[in-house]
């Protein structure tokens, strides 16, 4: 009996000191929200898709006001210029200037690539703060690209997520995610992001470069660049209304 | 002695009528089986070269690796140039281009938004040059349900069944949205001609089917296109010219390093075709084994019976000193000759039957309801110069093999017990 007594007390200092190794899992994700997720924000980007059989480049303007609204412009090339994409809340619809259509994207068409990049509508559409998604906690400490990164582990608490679980390396000193490894409900590795260039704008850290790699299809990933990104600017309503995608 | 054997045969209806029921059973039961079996897959085999494999295929090939996937971004480029290489190097058969793709079509409201969408499998064919002999292949015509087969670019044809569901009509506009094939968004608009019924569940539940060109816009493929087919002039599958052609195409890109480069297979490399044309081989002599076995085992135990019934017959030929292998060759000759009737009764029957279904034809629709593979709804038997003799082959075979088993215990009689025997 005092064997056992004695056992559970170590085990109980190991526990303990295990966790005060590593800061509050809760409070990293709410850094991680702070800088990621702003009111609103607007920001141009080259997104680079390295298919296959080629790459190519599509530059395109968003605006978008938390997770309800998001409007995108596509700007180049001339094949997929005012084409716009439109998200209120849960629903997407897509301008097709060739065919002066507007098109309803639902269902499992959400999961589809967009434009042949490693990124889904869901992924476009997913904006929400992980702290509303996901419970986490910290199970290490690595280096990643010469950057101390606390190690974690995000696991759903609402059903209605695009990946089940996430792992995530953390930058413990500007609390960005450098690497996101995203994966399904089956335990499956889905798609690896790795985020670079870390630039602090208006107060906040904020990565620069997106570069996501669908693990179930073959090609060399999608490189989706910020050329120009503002945070809680003053944005017109008009914008996020279905009349604005065929202006 | 074989008239007085048939006479016998005739006049003794107790000795004859049973096995010639029996065989006349079996032989109409293996005809009708064939004929079914030849239909069934035949057809079959004839709509999955004409709707998806050719009797050749040429792909890239990156596509040859998964030929079942409709990869557009897999697809083969400078195709002008190589349906040239390929008619000048195989003049004997038709190559023409094609693009598959899965897509979605939206139909929209007064508005222009959208009112309803649905997936569906899609053909870029030639149906509009003058000379084309895809729409023959398809059978688009005859399957045209309501409207028209289109007659300029920007038309197409949809499934009925689709057509339904979404209550579309002939003019109806509709936007096809898919996949370019470097990834990008292809949208185009296109107005329903017609609607069309091919009575194959896979393409009834969603197809469409688009001119090439105007596939190779949407899906942004100029001189592009997912497979060039190629077809017999004979229009008759052949093993092995098929495989002749194979080896020649793929010779002539050997030298090319490119993954994209063309790849040629044949229509038994495809989609688990080589099993099933091995299997529409085999049918005959499948048929013809269990026919015999079965019928054997029945004749054999009717031989038997009648053994036992004619054992005094028997009994009283041996003692008048006939020969037992005299006896057994007669039992043998009148095994042939009911055989012979029987089959003739059963084959007539049985070709007459399947020669009306081959005109009729069954509709198994309501059965292949969720079907995923491209089979004929509507079953025809098919009635080919083997129906006519393939009963005898079982319906003679098993009467004999019967007899000749149950005949075995005209051997066994013992000559000196005879008389006691006859005296009971």
């Amino acid at each position: 009996m005092k064997y056992i007594k004695f056992l559970l007390i170590f085990l109980l200092a190991i526990n303990s000191e295990t966790y005060a190794k590593y800061p509050d899992a809760a409070g990293i994700i709410k850094k991680i929200d702070e800088n990621m997720f702003s009111t609103n924000r607007v920001f141009e980007s080259v997104m680079t898709i390295n298919g296959k059989r080629s790459s190519r480049s599509i530059v395109s303007r968003t605006y978008s006001v938390g997770d309800e609204k998001s409007f995108t412009e596509y700007l180049s090339p001339a094949s997929e210029k005012g084409t716009k994409m439109l998200k209120l809340d849960n629903q997407l619809w897509i301008y097709s200037p060739g065919t002066d259509r507007i098109i309803q994207i639902s269902g499992h068409l959400l999961r589809q690539s967009v434009m042949g990049s490693d990124l889904s509508y869901e992924d476009m559409m997913e904006e929400r703060k992980l702290t509303d998604i996901y419970d986490a906690k910290v199970i290490g400490e690595e280096e990643i690209s010469n950057r101390k990164c606390w190690v974690m582990e995000l696991t759903a608490k609402v059903e209605d997520v695009a990946y089940f679980s996430q792992k995530l390396w953390v930058d413990q000193e500007s609390y960005v995610p450098i690497r996101e490894d995203l994966f399904g409900k089956s335990g499956k590795l889905l798609k690896r992001a790795t985020l670079e260039n870390i630039k602090k704008i208006q107060g906040r850290w904020f990565p620069m470069k997106f570069t996501y790699k669908d693990m179930l299809k073959e090609g060399n990933g999608t490189v989706f660049e910020m050329t120009d990104v503002k945070f809680d600017q003053k944005i017109p309503a008009y914008i996020f209304s279905k009349a604005s995608l065929k202006k | 002695m074989k008239i007085f054997l048939l006479k016998g045969i005739l006049k003794d209806k107790s000795r004859s009528l049973l096995p010639i029921i029996i065989v006349g059973l079996g032989a109409m039961l293996t005809v009708l089986l064939y004929s079914w079996l030849k239909g069934v897959i035949g057809e079959s085999i004839i709509m999955n070269a004409n709707f998806n494999t050719g009797h050749v295929k040429v792909i890239s090939r990156e596509q040859a690796k998964t030929p079942e996937q409709m990869a557009i971004d897999l697809s083969l480029v400078n195709i002008a140039e190589l349906k040239k290489e390929l008619k000048k190097n195989v003049s004997d058969m038709d190559w023409v281009e094609r693009i598959r793709f899965g897509s979605l079509i939206d139909f929209p409201d007064s508005e222009g938004e959208t009112r309803a969408q649905g997936p569906v499998i899609g053909w870029g064919l030639d149906i509009l040059s003058p000379n084309t002999k895809e729409r023959e292949r398809f059978n688009l015509a005859p399957s045209i349900k309501r409207g028209k087969m289109p007659s300029k670019h920007g038309e197409a044809l949809i499934s009925e069944d689709f057509a339904e569901k979404f209550e579309v009509k002939p003019g109806d506009v509709f936007t096809l949205f898919g996949s370019t094939m470097e990834g990008g968004m292809a949208f185009q608009n296109f107005t329903v001609s017609g609607t069309v019924k091919f009575g194959a569940q896979v393409l009834d539940r969603g197809a469409i089917i688009i001119d090439i060109q105007d596939a190779q816009q949407a899906f942004q493929m100029p001189d592009a296109a997912g497979e060039i087919l190629g077809f017999f002039n004979s229009n008759l599958y052949d093993t092995e010219k098929a495989m002749k052609v194979k080896v020649k195409v793929n010779a002539m890109f050997a030298s090319d390093t490119d993954k994209y480069a063309p790849a040629a297979i044949t229509l038994q490399d495809q989609e688990g075709m080589g099993q099933y044309l091995d299997y529409a081989d085999a049918i005959g002599g499948i048929l013809i084994t269990i026919f015999i076995s079965a019928m054997a085992i029945v004749l054999w135990n009717s031989g038997l019976l009648g053994g036992l019934r004619r054992y005094t017959e028997f009994g009283v030929r041996l003692a008048l000193g006939e020969d037992k292998t005299h006896i057994y060759v007669s039992l043998l000759y009148e095994a042939v000759a009911i055989g012979l009737i029987g089959s003739l009764l059963g084959s007539f029957v049985g070709v007459l039957i399947s020669y009306w279904i081959q005109q009729v034809g069954i509709d198994l629709g309501g059965m292949m309801q969720g079907s995923t593979l491209m089979m004929p709804t509507v079953i025809r038997t098919a009635v080919t110069p083997t129906t006519y003799y393939i009963g005898f082959i079982p319906g003679v075979f098993s009467i004999v093999i019967g007899n000749a088993l149950a005949g075995i215990g005209i051997y066994k009689r013992s000559t000196a017990r005879l008389f006691n025997e006859l005296e009971v």
